[in-house]
């Protein structure tokens, strides 16, 4: 391919790729993102291949191995082209029958469908499930047409337009301009106006400047960033390179957590393509201007998203923060000017660009605009990326979208903003999302993953799970972030094994305030609100397990016990043979007993109880009940037991 | 476990003369052996001229590379929030007292090395424990036994 010289060239290439694509051609897409590896989409790959041969189609049927597709929960996801049907769940054993019946005979396989779990209706297109009616796919939509790994279907879509527009009808100042006009607000967790940021760096003195993309994704639970960077990595590209002609860069770098290895090698190929088609490097595109991408692979410490820190490991140092009053904006990498955006942000970019900041203004609320990419997990039916205008409400999103609560269970809340972010109680629900009402609830929008927990999640337990985490991930550099966490984490530790004493809450948040005052870098300044929040909406729980010893939510091993109800137990043996410590005593038509001595709390006997039976229970605050006596405990023939007949 | 230096020089040879690449090396010396030896530092030491507390220092502070040799198999425990809160915890300590160790260390017979991550980005599955890349999901503190099993 030779390189592109001019907006012209772009767009003769964009028509003659559009032209040569036979649109009755049948195409298969099959999502291949982390998450679809994982659930075995290289061997639908691998089958759809083999079949094509097998039925002498190959060449006849276009096949396409795109990004995430979001709706995790169903991976892996094929789309079949003309006609747009989408199969769920597939195997390597549907394929054969995907391509018989779906590519040769245009039929329909109904068993690989959407159905809705409550009417039973099937939808044969994506866009017709709730999981995807409900949101607006923007920053998205790429991710379910593009293979990562070919420019060419980037350039398809429309690609690096907004590029052109900008190299060769803009001056850096214009686009500035309309960046900061759009309010695009950081989508990595700050919230701050990267406009401004942008102008900061362009202002600073100091040559070179850099632009560095931050994909050091590190909060627990959300993967947003990483599957636009594995599923569309010219989107970022684009972005990134807009951003450096506004700044005045020539070059970049893109952080991406060795963790993700698609990422980095996906990344890898497209920029490889995009310096072959002049998309990177010297005179883009014939303008003259000159940029250049660097990768550094994130060697896993959560501290090292932190912008100064981040930089400090560019520098091929140990990632810890540097003092703050000293903006990386003005003296980041080599103490040079560096600008930091978060992939999402960079990856609205080339929108605003092309669409115009009026346009991006018109989506969202008063101060969030545009969308927002929640990853949507825990306990909910519908796992997966979605996709919401700013200020959509939470129940829409855990509701509509994400199919409410599994197994039937009570709502209790959702943790949105990772280890930094709190929990929103149930009241809350009908509060809109986006940056400054999460904040407003103690919680903050951060990078976007979204927990929904369920009633069997102990807050206590789950407070102390995020001080656990940042203990273990705090450099340990300044003394509030580093010894207020071990303090906090001990009196968390105490209150879950029963050992919680009066005045541990008031301590607990004389702590937190010490450590928003004091910390080096934001992992300390909102390492507690996790705590914080909880406290503040579920003060009865914390009370609970320090003045009863009992943990509400049956959670804490130290507060609970396993017992078997005589009334229930139908003596199957089930929980007797799968006991790992042998602590079950009991026979056929004996009434099993637990030995608590030799209980390690494992559950495995509570898991394995047939539900009908429903005979193991968990206890908390009450003493186990006296065991039946040896004499009591045969089961005499034909006499009902168990499964609520009582 | 014998390491051959000859990759050792190759990998280096990579980042020869660059500037802020440690990090870098030491990643690719980690997916390379799995571990980072301590004869491969006084060697990177010695041809990078960097001194070995700084590689030390490095090497140590980030949880990708390990200054220890890793068992044959190497499980990972998701603990990230998502299967923390559909029961991860239980599988992780399922997973230990079966293998009668902590997360963090190797099997005494060098079967199996025990880590924890916080978060692999495949919450629909969760629970989630990855075996040598091997996924497997919506995991039953049951389960363990069986899975461990399949690896000698």
């Amino acid at each position: 391919m030779p390189r592109l010289n001019s907006k012209e060239d772009l767009k003769a290439l964009r028509r003659k790729i559009i032209g040569v694509r036979d649109l009755n051609k049948p195409y298969i897409t099959l999502c291949s993102g982390t998450a679809c590896h994982a659930t075995g989409s290289d061997a639908v790959a691998a089958a759809i291949q083999k079949e094509l041969e097998k039925q002498c189609l190959t060449g006849e049927v276009g096949v396409r191995r795109t990004g995430c597709h979001g709706f995790c929960e169903r991976g892996p996801i094929i789309i079949i082209y003309p006609g747009e049907i989408c199969y769920l769940n597939v195997t390597p054993e549907d394929v054969p029958e995907i391509i018989s019946k779906t590519i040769k005979g245009r039929e329909i396989i109904e068993r690989l469908l959407y159905a809705d779990p409550n009417t039973g209706e099937q939808m044969v297109h994506e866009q017709d499930i709730p999981f995807y009616k409900y949101q607006t796919r923007l920053v998205f939509s790429g991710n379910l047409w593009v293979d990562p790994t070919n420019i060419e279907d980037y350039i398809a879509l429309g690609g690096y337009r907004a590029l052109a527009k900008v190299l060769h009808e803009m001056t850096p100042e214009e686009v500035l301009e309309e960046v900061k006009r759009a309010n695009l607000r950081g989508r990595g967790g700050g919230g701050f106006p990267a406009g401004r940021k942008w102008e900061t760096t362009r202002d600073a003195s100091g040559e070179p400047k850099y632009v560095i993309v931050n994909c050091d994704e590190g909060d627990p639970g959300a993967y947003m960033d990483r599957s636009i960077m594995e599923g569309n990595p010219h989107r970022v590209l684009e972005g990134l390179t807009i951003a450096a002609y506004a700044i005045g860069a020539t070059q970049g770098f893109v952080y991406v957590r060795q963790e993700y290895p698609l990422a980095v090698s996906n990344l890898a190929i497209a920029l490889e393509q995009a310096k072959e088609y002049g998309l990177l490097g010297e005179d883009i595109l014939g303008s003259g201007f000159e940029f250049d991408v660097k990768v550094h692979r994130g060697a896993g410490a959560f501290v090292s998203g932190e912008s100064s820190a981040l930089m400090n490991a560019i520098e091929g140092k140990v990632g810890e923060p540097r003092p703050k009053y000293v903006h990386t904006s003005e003296a980041g990498i080599w103490d040079k000017p560096s600008n930091l955006n978060n992939v999402e942000t960079l990856a609205n970019v080339p929108l605003i660009i092309e669409k115009g900041a009026d346009w991006f203004g018109s989506i969202g609320t008063e101060g969030s605009k545009g969308t927002k990419i929640f990853s949507l997990v825990g306990t909910v039916n519908n796992t997966g990326l979605v996709e919401v205008p700013m200020g959509t409400t939470l129940r829409d999103i855990i509701y509509k979208i994400g199919g409410g609560i599994r197994g039937g269970k009570r709502f209790k809340g959702v943790q949105t903003g990772g280890p930094s972010g709190g929990i929103i109680p149930e009241q809350y629900l009908d509060s809109p999302v986006d940056f400054d009402e999460l904040t407003k609830l103690g919680s903050m929008m951060g990078s976007g993953g979204m927990i929904a927990i369920d009633e069997d999640t102990c807050i206590v337990d789950l407070a102390r799970y995020f001080v656990d985490f940042l203990c273990d991930e705090s450099c340990g550099k300044c003394v509030p972030c580093r010894e207020g966490l071990k303090r906090m984490r001990e009196i968390l530790e105490d209150i879950v094994a029963g050992r919680g004493k009066e005045g541990d809450i008031e301590l607990l948040k004389e702590i937190a305030v010490v450590m928003k005052e004091a910390s080096l870098c934001a992992l300390g300044t909102t390492a507690a609100n996790p705590t914080l929040s909880t406290i503040r909406y579920f003060r009865d729980e914390y009370e609970a397990h320090i003045k009863e010893k009992r943990c509400p939510a049956l959670v804490c091993k130290d507060l609970i016990s396993y017992y078997i109800d005589p009334e229930k137990c139908i003596a199957c043996l089930k929980c007797l043979k799968n006991c790992p410590e042998g602590a079950i005593e009991g026979e056929k038509r004996v009434i099993h007993v637990i030995e608590q001595s030799k209980c390690v709390k494992c559950g495995i006997c509570y898991d394995v109880c047939p539900p009908k039976v429903g005979a193991v229970k968990k206890i908390s605050g009450r003493p186990v009940p006296p065991s039946l006596p040896e004499a009591e405990r045969a089961i005499r023939k034909g006499k009902k037991k168990g499964g609520g007949s009582d | 476990m014998k390491v051959k230096m000859k990759r050792v020089d190759e990998i280096i040879e990579r980042y020869k003369g660059e500037e802020g690449v440690l990090i870098q090396l030491l990643l690719d010396i980690q997916s390379e052996f799995n571990w980072i030896p301590h004869g491969v530092i006084a060697r990177i030491s010695e041809k990078m001229r960097i001194p070995t507390s700084q590689i030390y220092r490095i090497a140590s502070f980030y949880k990708a590379m390990s200054l220890n040799p890793v068992g044959r198999h190497i499980i990972h425990v998701c603990l990230g929030t998502a299967c923390q809160v559909r029961g991860a915890p239980k599988i992780l300590d399922r997973v230990e007292e079966n293998l009668k160790i902590k997360e963090g260390s190797t099997t005494a017979d060098m079967r199996f090395s025990l880590r924890r991550v916080n978060c692999l980005g495949c919450c629909a599955m969760g629970p989630v424990v990855v075996v040598d890349g091997n996924y497997h999901g919506k995991i039953t503190p049951a389960m363990v036994e069986d899975i461990l099993e399949k690896y000698e």
